[in-house]
């Protein structure tokens, strides 16, 4: 390394010094949200009104953040957001197993065995990962009265499941289009059946888009707030609309720290993930949107 | 792709004939494949395609707090093109959805070719320029009020530095607010479409760059030039996932500016969601989400169209 920098004309050593000036800054304007959340939601009340956003919290407390898991207001009720905390996960954790599951195998279906149409019945699929939810919610209101789960978890499982699926399918297909057909086709002429070349040939290998599909099944999920708010009720909402609900429950003072600690406890299981898997993230993101 | 094993010529008549050659569980087994699919194939007819007629149903009817069907022709659809919230909500969409997509691709691409520069720390930058894209929409807007409140946020800090005639209340200014979900749009989603394009870069044949520079081709010309047009599917793609987001935006509005002041920030989702839930009327609500869906394929259908050519080349 260094020998390399003395090399540099004085110039390309400017030229160097203003990209990390440019890098740093835009670092800073990406960092800077997340570091005032965190300092707002340790710092008293009294020290909000009088410092500003970049002051560092003098007596930091956990107040903010025990009064916003248990005790603030969303809307009528005061029990703070921990319990929604664990709805999200109550409504996460089958809807990215099963909605995973199923892309798996449609996936393998749509690829390993091919048939005729089946090139449609993926487009057919496909095209559900991008109508507008808006056009789905009231016909959906009304089915899940009839199925008698209106504003319950298990509604909102299966409306994740049934356009999550779209997404896992496009996921799992895209990763075993790439995967040699050989292996397949010599287990076939062995006499293996379908679930027989999945269970032993096509899962061992599926690991890194399995990871890519939960990561990204979990973070939509955790995430959504439309599905959340449409249908379900005070005791079923997900943490990100008991979180709204907070924000603008307005009874009394504005508690901007209790706000901003229920933001971070919103937003905690996904920066966990993101923080933990981040490559696997990066990849679901671009899954099928960068073709060489 | 093409050629994996022919497979037994099940179209036909697969219980009947195909046993001469295969056994019954053979049969099966071919039938399989798209037993398996079934389910999938039924619930994207039912919810997706069947959710789509029946919106456009509803949008023909008079319903208002309840789903009545008492066709009015596209009586909807005419009161909708007189309302003038809706006006304001399809032109809020235009700013919003083109600022937001080309503030997003300049940013994007920017970083990541100041990125692919053998950058020190290049894995740590890359994840702080991403990580928002890890938050929910409604988080993103809960963080943004509190910043942009102009009694305690930016622009009280900027004053509070001896700026005394700073003002950055677009929050609470019915002209500006719609800047403010840009600026924190921008925020959530620009690191994406840096990673998008820095995958693109990464994916491009270095001896092309080498190639230009032997020319003594200038660095930004050669990204100019050769670099940035060998990224035009990314650009395409960035572009459609965007777009798409844009025409989406609920929640983002929601938490930040709820709607307001008035309804200075109201965007067809959010127009949408008020009419069909909170104001009773489902009939105009369901004509909103047609046109909704309307502008997304309107960006869809060339989309497809390129991703299904593309297929069929590689």
């Amino acid at each position: 390394m260094a020998n390399v920098i003395r090399r540099q004309t004085p110039a390309a050593r400017l030229g160097r010094g203003l990209l990390y000036g440019v890098l740093i800054l835009a670092a800073l304007f990406y960092i800077l949200p997340l570091v005032v959340m965190l300092m707002t939601s340790v710092k008293p009340l009294s020290e909000i009104s009088a410092g500003s956003l970049l002051s560092f919290p003098q007596n930091p407390t956990l107040a903010p953040w025990t009064k916003a898991w248990g005790e603030a207001c969303t809307g009528m009720r005061c029990e703070g957001v921990g319990g929604y905390f664990w709805n999200s996960f109550a409504i996460v954790i089958p809807a990215v197993l099963i909605s995973t599951t199923i892309g798996a195998l449609n996936g393998y279906a749509l690829t390993k065995w091919r048939f005729k149409g089946s090139e449609l019945v993926f487009a057919l699929m496909l095209f559900g990962c991008f109508i507008p939810f808006q056009v789905m919610l009231l016909p959906m209101a009304q089915t899940l009265g009839w199925l008698g789960i209106s504003s319950s978890r298990a509604g909102l499982i299966l409306v994740h499941v049934v356009f999550g699926i779209a997404f896992t399918t496009l996921f799992f297909r895209n990763f075993y289009v790439g995967i040699p057909n050989e292996l397949v086709s010599a287990a076939k002429l062995d006499g293996a059946g379908f679930f027989r070349i999945f269970w032993r040939i096509i899962l061992p290998i599926s690991a890194p888009i399995i990871v890519v599909s939960v990561i990204w099944q979990f973070t939509q999920i955790w995430n959504d707030f439309l599905f959340g708010v449409a249908f379900s009720a005070h005791n079923t909402q997900p943490v990100t609309v008991a979180l709204n609900n907070l924000v603008n429950t307005s009874t009394g003072v504005r508690e901007y720290n209790v706000d901003m600690a229920a933001a971070m406890i919103a937003a905690l299981p996904t920066l966990v993930v993101y923080v933990l898997a981040g490559k696997y993230f990066v990849r679901g993101l671009t899954a099928g949107s960068v073709k060489g | 792709m093409r050629d994996s094993l022919p497979m037994k010529n099940t179209s036909a008549t697969p219980l009947g004939a195909g046993a001469k050659r295969s056994t019954p569980s053979g049969s099966l087994q071919a039938w399989l494949p798209r037993l398996v699919l079934a389910p999938s194939v039924a619930i994207s007819l039912f919810f997706v395609y069947g959710f789509m007629l029946w919106t456009f149903v509803l949008s023909l009817t008079s319903s208002r707090m309840l789903p009545s069907y008492d066709f009015v022709g596209f009586g909807q659809y005419s009161r909708l093109m007189a309302n003038e919230r809706w006006w304001v909500a399809s032109t809020n969409l235009m700013i919003f959805g083109v600022l937001f997509v080309l503030i997003c691709l300049v940013i994007g691409s920017l970083l990541a070719i100041l990125l692919d520069q053998k950058i020190r720390q290049e894995g740590a930058l890359r994840t702080i320029y991403l990580y928002p894209m890890a938050l929910s929409f409604i988080v993103t807007g809960v963080v943004w009020k509190w910043l942009l409140n102009p009694q305690l946020g930016i622009q009280a800090m900027v004053q509070s530095w001896g700026f005394e005639s700073f003002r950055f209340d677009w929050i609470t200014d019915p002209d500006m607010a719609i800047y403010t979900l840009v600026i924190a749009a921008v925020w959530q989603a620009s690191g994406f479409v840096m990673a998008l394009f820095l995958a693109g870069l990464r994916g491009i044949d270095d001896s092309i760059v080498k190639a230009a520079q032997l020319d003594g081709a200038s660095l930004p010309r050669i990204y100019w030039r050769v670099v940035m047009p060998c990224l035009r599917p990314v650009v395409f793609s960035a572009v459609m996932i965007l777009a798409h987001i844009a025409i989406k935006s609920f929640d983002l509005v929601v938490a930040l500016t709820g709607g307001g002041p008035g309804y200075a920030t109201d965007l067809p989702a959010t127009f949408m969601y008020a009419h069909a839930f909170t104001r009773a009327q489902i009939g105009l609500g369901s004509a909103s989400a047609m046109l909704m869906l309307g502008g997304v394929l309107a960006i869809l259908i060339p989309y497809l169209y390129s991703e299904l050519r593309s297929r069929k080349h590689g």
